[in-house]
């Protein structure tokens, strides 16, 4: 529902202003929803966005409603399991291939930990280009700690020529 | 699991329950903000932290905001109500300023304003979840004022929210004098701040200190607290007890 509303702002700003709106604005009336309903919805959101007045700019929004700039943001359940990677791995500066495999690997490690993630991962990046998405099957991930490279079956195992170590 | 619809007993003088709102509980939460008057004018300390249940998850959430021209206003509680105080604070300065009479709203009269609003708030069962210090310098008259989500407010030389009230008054009752220096007073505030950083689990360590005069306001960058831990107990806690490890 929140979705829905949220492609209603900026068509407003487009007609009001004659032109889209800035992630501020996009983030602060989003916030609006989230502060004016919170005993009714439990939803944590993340709004991003670019603008030519401020750059790309990430707006987190938790439950409760605040609202609050940072330089990244993470939610959702398995977001927990990524605080301290982000406290080590995040550096002021990167570039946008950089961030990318970043914000891959870490969906990539709360998958491993959290059972409400899995599946794939979606990317979206955001600048003064425009709007490109990314995707990146489950099973092309990189593999973490006691995680097996996956095997057809357990007869290639067997059969392979050389005799396969014993994984203890 | 078996849900069962909250029930009023007969005698309940609350109405349907369905068609009112109240915040329950605070989601992302601010802690202890201690403040004092000075020679010049009001200090205000607040650390950086925005909790989140017992997860420190923003660690540079400004918790203290100029109002107008000669107030300060600090908030712990739920920092989603504090912007919402904010925003209706920068309307009645809006409307103060629009009349163009010379005329400014003073830290009394702001502190009055939110008195009322967290006390209406508290009577319709909604409240905004915050412990506000509201400190600042007009005519030369300094100021310092705190207010409850319940209402309660009153002014003092010092006050403190939260933790700070436990953690932080007894010092400043001991030492507080009138007519404090610039520095003992920032010196005072780091020792209560220091205290509450050793003791309070939702204290962070990285804060401002931010001052009021009648010349006007300044916030201090974000810094951090040096803390010792080299106690002899804590480096042998074993010592002394026979089998312990």
């Amino acid at each position: 529902m929140t979705v829905c509303l949220t492609a209603f702002f900026p068509c407003m700003n487009r007609i009001q202003l004659g032109q889209s709106a800035t992630s501020k604005v996009a983030a602060n009336l989003i916030r609006l929803l989230s502060y004016n309903n919170k005993t009714m919805l439990e939803t944590g959101l993340i709004v991003g966005g670019w603008d030519k007045y401020e750059g790309g700019k990430i707006y987190a929004i938790p439950l409760g409603g605040t609202l609050i700039e940072q330089p990244f943001a993470i939610g959702g359940s398995g977001s927990s399991y990524l605080y301290g990677f982000f406290d080590q791995a995040w550096k002021e500066g990167m570039t946008k291939d950089e961030a990318e495999q970043l914000v891959v690997k870490a969906v990539s490690l709360a998958i491993a930990r959290d059972g409400a993630s899995g599946g794939v991962v979606r990317t979206v990046i955001i600048n003064s280009e425009g709007v490109a998405r990314n995707f990146y099957p489950g099973d092309k991930l990189q593999l973490w700690h006691e995680e097996l490279e996956p095997q057809n079956s357990l007869l290639d195992l067997l059969n392979s020529s050389s005799p396969e170590p014993m994984n203890i | 699991m078996q849900f069962t619809a909250s029930k009023q007993p007969e005698n309940c003088l609350l109405g349907p329950e369905s068609d009112s709102q109240r915040t329950l509980y605070p989601y992302v939460t601010g802690t202890s903000v201690v403040a004092l008057k000075y020679k010049d004018g009001v200090l205000m300390a607040a650390d950086m932290g925005g909790s989140y249940g017992s997860t420190l998850r923003y660690k540079s959430v400004e918790r203290m905001k100029p109002i107008g021209k000669h107030s300060l206003l600090g908030a712990s509680g739920e920092i989603s109500d504090f912007q919402e105080i904010l925003k209706y604070l920068d309307e009645l300065i809006l409307y103060d300023n629009m009349w163009d009479d010379g005329n400014s709203l003073g830290p009394k009269e702001v502190h009055n304003y939110l008195t009322r609003v967290m006390y209406n708030r508290r009577n319709k069962f909604n409240p905004l979840w915050n412990s506000l210090v509201l400190g600042g310098v007009k005519k030369g008259e300094k100021y310092l004022g705190t207010v409850s989500m319940i209402g309660v407010n009153f002014e003092d030389n010092h006050v403190a929210t939260g933790f700070g009230n436990h953690l932080a008054r007894p010092i400043l009752r001991q030492e507080w004098h009138e007519n404090l220096s610039f520095e003992d007073g920032v010196k005072l505030l780091e020792k209560c701040m220091r205290v509450l950083l050793y003791r309070d689990r939702s204290a962070i360590n990285k804060l401002q200190i931010a001052k009021i005069t009648e010349e006007g306001m300044t916030i201090s960058q974000p810094y951090s607290l040096k803390t010792y831990w080299e106690f002899s107990a804590f480096e042998n806690p074993t010592q002394g007890a026979v089998g312990s490890w």
